[in-house]
């Protein structure tokens, strides 16, 4: 049976590690691990896991609609929209991932009867990747256990191996890498990314060079760790390659973590938090190497990769390397499409309509997913590309909603980012923007302990908090940061281990914000705005 | 005098059987302001906000605390970060995920054998109390097992778990005489517990006592009073709030005929049921232990810094802004996200094993009883609005049906 836990709301209360222990493992205090296709002997056992947990995150065959807007829609007047079209059109997705495949489900659940097309490159059906770099790389859950329940069921045209080479606006068809033609009334882009290659090609080439972002990836590293390698370079510690680290000390195998920054996660998380996630790894046995790069990759006469140069004139002699350098978004198909499309994304509005190289919108055209570039109020509409799972499946359940509604019934695209890591037995969870920051404070819990709460500021506002094992204060701040609340915030709180200090973030550099201050109000999307708050606060 | 606030008549004992009208009431104010000063907080999203919110204290001075009790440490229900943290951790890996997760489904065998047996003692008779017959002794066998307590203590203890109960009542009649009687049956069960605690030091046993006493892990053991406290909390905790949620089970199935009969063909729904029973007829309706450590703006006004806040559990989990329908029993509801457990770093400790006494319990009752019917509707309660349950539930059947064993 599929069961897909939302590990976006999960908040690490374990009452399905004890009731269906077979199928749901806390790693550490809060890191949550489970196998997504468990038996069926586990049936009952399961059942009462989805029942018993605190913040229902426990989705059993189905995922439930996540928008408490749209779990009441039955219930709303008529979106007085175009009826024709919902009987009749033809609505084309490209992308079969995540944010594609739940743009289908919602789309029929909205009450779409139309022809609905979706074209996906891979051969697999639509599949769940977070697993990948966790119990399937540790060898705990099969890979074909991550598939997403029962989307093939949904009734659609299912197009899978067939990647999109062209979009031509004009006549309203896709084009695909085996010539075939695809019309559309509305488009929805969900073509995610993909993981970022060795740049040199040849060193690429050598075998035990891998990356790690699709099933067929997780299951050629699973092979190598599987078969007890010497050693495991992983070049790269943001998420991914974090996780594959972690991984790596829980199977017991030497791995050496080289990254370019001061620290592991400073691209997300900003210098200060990634010094505890440094220590965090060595503490586990990883030998990290910050502020070094790979400078070569060599393999012996068979093609095998067997060490790598480092910048700073050592060598690590390893059988494999995994390359996690992030990720390029798959925008190559919509080059001459006349879309704002580029290595960030394709630009789109906050209701996920898709903006043209002149900045006008389409009508017709929308995007969702980590291929998405959206403005966001509250981070002075900066335009953000997000690779979280949460994100996906927000965006994507929006996109649906308002390739069906006229102007007056779109909604905005506001939820706050939010993204979560298991590594090292430790749950990371963050909500806003930890890089939009000048300051970071520990609000409480303990550094030392790795049990903490950190909360980001920007020029005297919350805009981030960052939990290790900590993830049932993170609402609280989510809130905080909705609401434009100042920075600092309220220093006395129940658990007081000394003052709270603000210290410099240490964030990579980023585009200057204006002064304009955005609240968020509202809790479901139908009503969800975003206000300007003027004056001083 | 001014006439009683909702909240007063809430308290009211005469309100008891069926304060549910008073909670629609007091949502009008989710946030309200009483002339004592204290909070009453009684919508869905206020609750769970404050439930999260690092400036609420579980650490309320009670009224009329005698001083000395600071000498003894507080369970972990009555402390914040860290300390709380740190004997819950020590208490949980004991207990569950993730030093123990099968500890609690483990249990199952056993707990269908205790049910089975107290069933099969109701054979011959026509007349049974849900509440002395079930409701209590289930609990209490499965409680004294997984601490190490021997049962037949429990005579003992019986009373001074009454009396600790009972004095979690917000009213002022009577509470000299109750915080009195409570203070001396903590003493009594402080050095009850503390006697197991050295027994065990010397003899350790697969029990919780034990594992708390030993405890090699990172957090250390417990002291000798941390034990005594944390014990008690957990035996009085095990004993007097499921015997509501199975008893508060049994009632509300009996108000819905249909639904005893579905149990009966499907016992999955026990699962959906129980939930639906935490959220529409939960044992814990009150929770009265938390001050504000700063000024907390919410639903729209500001509860100061030093306020005693008063969660109305009960009344957020029918919140209709937050649940359709909510004064209608449905077991099939989902998602049914409730306030049955209370929620945040206070998160009921035993929830899963409530949860599996009360469907296992439920089950068997519907399987078994032959044409049940109330004797008394409303039933008689017990008389605290915080742990509110019937004191007894008379039925009426016509037997027992013997199970194919």
């Amino acid at each position: 049976m599929r069961v897909i836990v939302d590990l976006t709301r999960c908040q690490g209360y374990g009452q399905c590690a004890f009731l269906a222990p077979e199928v749901f493992a806390m790693r550490g205090e809060e890191a949550l691990v489970y196998d997504p296709d468990a038996d069926d002997a586990q049936r009952e056992h399961v059942l009462r896991a989805a029942a018993a947990c605190p913040v229902q995150a426990i989705h059993v065959e189905w995922m439930a609609i996540q928008h408490k807007g749209m779990r009441t829609a039955a219930a709303r007047p008529p979106r007085g929209d175009d009826d024709g079209f919902r009987k009749t059109g033809h609505i084309v997705i490209v992308g079969a991932s995540l944010a594609g495949g739940r743009a289908a489900g919602v789309l029929r659940r909205e009450g779409f009867t139309g022809a609905l097309t979706v074209i996906g490159d891979e051969l697999y059906e639509p599949y769940d990747r977070p697993p990948l770099s966790k119990q399937v790389l540790a060898g705990r859950v099969p890979a074909d256990h991550t598939l997403l329940p029962h989307l093939s069921e949904i009734e659609a045209e299912w197009l899978s191996g067939a990647p999109a080479t062209g979009l031509d606006l004009v006549a309203k068809r896709v084009t695909l890498a085996d010539g075939r033609e695809v019309p559309f009334d509305r488009l929805l882009i969900a073509t995610g990314a993909r993981a970022r290659p060795w740049p040199n090609e040849a060193e690429a080439a050598l075998d035990g060079v891998l990356a790690l972002r699709t099933m067929d990836e997780a299951i050629g590293l699973r092979e190598c760790l599987a078969a007890g390698p010497r050693r495991v370079l992983v070049i790269g510690a943001g998420f991914t390659g974090s996780e594959v680290a972690s991984v790596c000390r829980e199977l017991d195998v030497p791995v050496t973590v080289v990254e370019r920054g001061p620290a592991p996660l400073v691209g997300a998380l900003g210098g200060v938090i990634g010094a505890v996630a440094a220590d965090l790894q060595r503490a586990h046995g990883v030998d990290l190497r910050c502020g070094v790069t790979v400078e070569a990759l060599e393999g012996d006469a068979d093609g095998r990769f067997r060490s790598a140069q480092l910048s700073d004139g050592t060598t690590v002699e390893a059988d494999v390397a995994i390359v996690a350098l992030g990720a390029i978004r798959n925008v190559e198909w919509l080059e001459d499409s006349g879309l704002a499309a580029g290595v960030w994304g394709v630009a789109c509005d906050a209701g996920c309509r898709a903006f043209d190289i002149n900045g006008l919108v389409t009508d017709d055209v929308f995007v969702a997913g980590d291929v998405a570039r959206f403005p966001h109020p509250i981070y002075s509409y900066q335009f953000m590309a997000l690779e979280h799972w949460g994100n996906a499946v927000a965006q994507a359940e929006i996109a649906a909603h308002n390739m069906l509604s006229d102007q007056m019934h779109r909604w905005p695209h506001l939820s706050l980012p939010i993204f979560w890591s298991n590594q090292f037995g430790t749950n990371i969870k963050s909500v806003g923007v930890p890089t939009f920051a000048d300051e970071v404070a520990i609000a409480h819990g303990s550094v030392a302990e790795r049990r903490f709460v950190a909360v980001y500021g920007n020029q005297g506002r919350v805009t981030a908090a960052v939990t290790f094992d900590q993830a049932m204060w993170l609402e609280h701040y989510q809130h905080l940061i909705e609401r434009a609340a100042p920075f600092p915030p309220a220093s006395h709180t129940a658990d007081r281990r000394g003052p709270m200090i603000p210290v410099p973030a240490e964030v990579p550099e980023r585009i200057e914000a204006t002064q304009v201050t955005v609240v968020v109000t509202g809790h479901d999307p139908a009503e969800r705005r975003a206000s300007l708050v003027r004056g001083n606060r | 005098m001014a006439p009683p606030s909702v909240f007063q008549r809430i308290l009211d004992y005469s309100n008891r059987a069926d304060p549910y009208p008073l909670y629609a009431e007091l949502r009008k104010t989710p946030v309200r302001r009483e002339e004592d000063g204290t909070y009453v907080v009684s919508g869905y999203e206020e609750i769970v906000s404050l439930l999260h919110d690092p400036c609420v204290s579980v650490g309320r001075p009670q009224p009329g605390e005698p001083q000395d009790a600071a000498k003894e440490p507080p369970s972990f229900i009555r402390l914040d970060p860290p300390e709380h943290d740190r004997l819950r951790r020590v208490a949980m890996r004991h207990f569950g995920p993730p030093h123990s997760p099968h500890r609690v489904d483990s249990l199952r065998p056993e707990l269908l054998e205790i049910i089975m047996d107290l069933i099969d003692s109701m054979a011959g008779r026509t007349r049974i109390d849900i509440v002395d017959d079930i409701a209590y002794p289930f609990p209490v066998t499965v409680i004294c097992r997984i601490l190490g307590v021997p049962r037949e203590d429990e005579a003992g203890f019986h009373d001074w778990a009454d009396a600790v109960i009972e004095s979690l009542d917000p009213r002022e009649e009577g509470r000299q005489e109750r915080l009195r009687r409570r203070e001396n049956a903590r003493v009594e069960l402080h050095r009850y517990l503390g006697r197991i605690a050295a027994e065990r030091r010397k003899n350790p046993g697969d029990d919780l006592i034990s594992g708390l006493v030993a405890d090699e892990g990172p957090d250390g053991a417990m002291s000798p009073t941390e034990v005594a406290a944390n014990g008690t909390l957990l035996l009085i905790a095990g004993h007097e709030t499921t015997v509501n949620l199975i008893t508060n089970g049994m009632l509300t199935l009996l108000r819905h005929p249909e639904l005893l009969d579905r149990l009966h063909h499907e016992p999955d729904l026990a699962i959906g049921l129980v939930e639906e029973l935490l959220r529409y007829e939960p044992p814990v309706h009150l929770r009265s232990t938390r001050i504000a450590l700063e000024d907390i703006k919410i639903g729209g006004i500001t509860i100061p810094k030093g306020a005693p806040i008063v969660l109305a559990l009960a009344a957020g989990s029918r919140d209709p802004e937050h649940v359709p329908d909510p004064d209608r029993f449905d077991p099939d509801r989902r998602p049914n996200q409730h306030l049955g457990f209370g929620g945040g770093i206070h998160y009921c400790f035993g929830a899963p094993l409530a949860r599996l006494e009360a469907q296992i319990a439920l089950t068997e009752l519907a399987r078994r009883l032959q044409n049940p019917r109330l004797v008394t509707d409303p039933p008689p309660y017990r008389p605290s609005p915080e742990l509110r349950g019937p004191r007894h539930l008379l039925l009426d059947i016509d037997g027992v049906t013997q199970p194919a064993r």
